[in-house]
């Protein structure tokens, strides 16, 4: 019998392949490069807003704001940025500040996560109608041309979905200040008594959760190219249940960034595999959430037994 | 003992309250280079308190505090005290469950770092482990969730002992041996000679008197927030030591209160459980109108067997409604936003009920009555509950229970941080309302609260192992087999 660890680790795996099979089998066009790049696309940006949720999530908060965010750094990559680059720059960093202040704010006062962040989310989402009050704008074509980018044998959301899943786990889960990070949500008074700032921790952490939604942001608008206040609403939601799918917890530290990756791939092609299945749009969501329903309690179930 | 004198830690008039407890009042206490230094007294007593402030993570209200002869100014904290080459083993275990043994080695020692961490936090702590408990089967890869409690007390403890970049002076064991068994934890203790040995100090903390006689150089015994004794171990015994630690003045009290000695068994069983121990263990019986003392060491099995009576479980036969006095307010009590009149009419609402519905006006009535009764010191019940002291917030909570129409009343050592006054007060209510036919059960850190308790129940590692009658109730027979240890 395997251990209840090894399956735990092995349940994003598992989900994905899940969701993949039946799409292969209903569509066997989109095993090809073509159709993998097709159906991944959509889950770049999705994967690394679901990195940015894990760097809250790893020290016990909750970021309802993330969707407003990758908003707001989608409305402004698709006019300044565009129109004067340095000007955008200056203020996707703003952006990152405001990310590590609200971390700051978080700590210093003690205030719940989940309410900060939704009045963030309120926040980022009016910036981004006063950045961009119509629908357009047009991103800059370097970044339209990476995400176009054609690589050899791979696709190349599969090998970006690789890039950052290794990455960000190396910085976090081997590096030694990651492991400190990581302690933060594990016990904080700990990590406090061994004389670490658990201020800087936090804000490092938010401001991380910051450049990976700019990250996101710039990749969702290289794929859609022009911009809109509200184009990345669902993606507060979708990278929680990223976070959660991969084996995250909500509190405790304990994330795993391959997870976390896996988990929002996993996401994003049940909405596809929805449609593969012709299951009426009415009921998609409904089914989405079933989806996710079904694997958080096949872990409670390993859980418990690991308990 | 050493000759010349070098003290790695003087403190000289150390007091620190909280709120209305005074948990140090002028504490002296020296510790010299390659000591090991006993430190015992009941709970409460102050030397968590004391410790804490050594170790740098609380500070103390005034004082001085002098490290290697050089006086401490007011800011020390954890991070001077790690340079200061100070180390504590809490007694709460302060590793990161969601990490590896490594890692939180790595925590520990802010120069593990850069290339190759990784390998050296594995043979800093992997070597120390091995040094300290030989033959331990934990692998520094582990993460310690998944270790058991004792494993990860092991860790913790050799986590304490490991040197990098800064000196190691004193090692303060607070409870170590608390979860460990027989064989590992003297293996932490003759570690512990050998390290004094080579010039290291420590201070041991223990509830098992047998352990700190025998490896301790000094024993310092502390009461009420101050030392009373200190001495070297050789000087004390184990009578003498219990005798140090209880307060030998009581006794006139309990014959003062000896008149209220009812006889066992004259009214009806009301609670009849015994706590789900394998192995040998008395029963607790409660008859109507008795109030029942539940005593030991903090964290014993008491709060477990009150729970396990408000719930129904493990066969607790329970005759008749009961209701639960918290021992934390904060947690577990109160309801942070209501006023304190709500606060307690939440515990008799379906009294309070007009066509099915709230009567706001008796509502105001019960409470007010409540205020009159037990005397609640505010100008209007409607006010939060947080505008009233600590004490009276107590006795909101005991109105609470006190107004349901509850027979049993359970208590989790609710007078924690209450101040005398208010506690001779709520003592006359629980006596009253004994004789008017309730049941009390009363589980207290408190010597003086059993004096109020007909019977007492003393817990030991989650069984009970001693019952006492109220006239055969002394200070030291709750001390000695309080401490008593396993054979």
């Amino acid at each position: 019998m395997l251990n209840p660890q090894s399956l735990r680790a092995a349940l994003p795996v598992f989900s994905l392949v899940i969701i993949l099979v039946p799409i292969f089998y209903i569509q066997p066009r989109t095993m090809s490069y073509f159709g993998l790049n097709l159906l991944l696309q959509l889950a770049v940006p999705i994967a690394l807003a679901t990195i940015a949720q894990m760097f809250i999530l790893a020290v016990n908060d909750l970021d309802l704001s993330m969707g407003g965010y990758v908003g707001v750094v989608a409305c402004i990559s698709a006019t300044y940025l565009n129109d004067t680059p340095l000007l955008g720059v200056v203020l996707l960093g703003l952006c990152v500040a405001g990310y590590a202040a609200v971390g700051a704010l978080i700590h210093w006062r003690n205030l719940p996560s989940i309410v900060v962040t939704l009045g963030m989310l309120f926040v980022w989402q009016g910036l981004a109608v006063l950045v961009l009050p119509t629908p357009g704008g047009k991103a800059p074509e370097w970044v339209k041309d990476f995400m176009a980018l054609k690589i050899p044998l791979i696709p190349f959301p599969i090998v970006a979905a690789a890039v950052l899943a290794l990455v960000v786990h190396f910085g976090l889960m081997h590096s030694s200040y990651g492991a400190v990070l990581r302690g933060v949500g594990g016990n904080p008074k700990a990590v406090a008594r061994a004389g670490w700032s658990l201020l800087k921790a936090k804000m490092v952490m938010y401001a991380l959760a910051g450049v990976f939604g700019v990250l996101s942001g710039l990749s969702l608008i290289g794929l859609t190219t022009s911009a809109q206040a509200n184009i990345a609403m669902p993606y507060t939601l979708l990278s929680i249940a990223g976070v959660i799918l991969g084996g995250g917890e909500f509190v405790g530290g304990r994330v795993s960034p391959i997870g976390a990756v896996l988990g929002a791939l996993t996401l994003a092609l049940a909405t596809r595999a929805l449609t593969f299945f012709s299951i009426p749009p009415d009921w998609q969501i409904g089914a989405q959430g079933a989806i996710l329903i079904i694997v958080l309690a096949l872990r409670a179930v390993i859980n418990r037994r690991e308990g | 003992m050493q000759t010349p004198h070098k003290l790695i830690v003087d403190l000289k008039n150390v007091a620190k309250s909280f709120g209305a407890v005074q948990a140090l009042s002028r504490v002296d206490l020296q510790v010299a280079a390659g000591e090991c230094l006993g430190l015992v007294g009941h709970n409460g007593a102050g030397k968590s308190t004391l410790m804490h402030t050594i170790a740098g993570t609380l500070s103390p209200d005034s004082g001085e505090m002098i490290f290697h002869h050089q006086p401490h100014s007011r800011r020390f904290n954890v991070v001077a005290a790690h340079r200061m080459g100070i180390r504590c083993v809490f007694q709460e275990l302060s590793l990161c469950p969601n990490l590896t043994v490594a890692e939180n080695a790595r925590i520990f020692h802010s120069d593990l770092k850069g290339l190759g961490w990784k390998k050296r936090a594995r043979r800093l702590i992997g070597e120390k482990l091995d040094e300290i408990f030989p033959g331990h089967g934990i692998s520094p890869d582990d993460v310690v969730g998944d270790l058991s409690i004792d494993h990860r007390q092991m860790v913790e403890i050799a986590r304490a002992f490991t040197v990098s970049e800064d000196p190691l002076h004193l090692v303060i064991l607070d409870e170590p041996t608390s979860s460990l068994d027989s064989v590992t934890a003297e293996q932490l203790l003759r570690y512990m000679r050998k390290v004094v040995g080579s010039g290291v100090s420590c201070i041991l903390i223990s509830h098992l008197l047998g352990e700190v006689l025998t490896y301790s150089d000094r024993i310092v015994v502390m009461r009420d927030g101050v030392v009373v004794a200190a001495k070297a171990a050789g000087e004390f015994n184990r009578d003498s030591l219990v005798a140090a630690m209880g307060n030998v003045t009581e006794k006139k009290k309990i014959q003062a209160l000896e008149q209220f000695v009812k006889q066992r068994g004259d009214t009806p069983v009301c609670v009849r459980a015994r706590p789900p121990h394998l192995g040998e263990c008395l029963e607790l019986v409660a008859h109507r109108g008795e109030i029942i003392g539940l005593a030991g060491l903090a964290g014993h099995g008491q709060t477990d067997l009150l729970l396990q009576v408000f719930q129904r479980l493990g066969g607790a036969e329970v005759r008749g409604p009961v209701a639960l006095v918290a021992g934390d307010r904060q947690t577990d009590g109160i309801f942070h936003l209501w006023s304190i009149g709500m606060n307690i009419t939440v515990g008799s609402l379906r009294g309070l009920r007009k066509f099915g519905l709230l009567d706001a006006e008796q509502e105001t009535v019960t409470s007010n009555q409540w205020k009159q009764r037990i005397g609640i010191k505010t100008p209007d019940m409607g006010n939060n509950i947080y505008s009233l002291s600590g004490g009276n917030q107590q006795k909101a909570l005991f109105a609470r229970a006190l107004g349901s129409d509850a027979e049993i009343v359970l208590m989790d050592d609710p007078m924690r941080g209450v101040d005398v006054g208010t506690k001779l007060e709520v003592y006359d209510l629980i006596r009253t309302e004994a004789k008017k036919g309730r049941t009390f059960l009363w589980y207290t850190t408190e010597m003086e609260e059993l004096n109020n308790c007909d019977h007492v129940y003393i817990f030991r590692n989650g069984r009970i192992v001693v019952d006492l009658p109220r006239s055969e109730l002394t200070e030291e027979k709750v001390l000695h087999s309080s401490f008593q240890e396993g054979v």
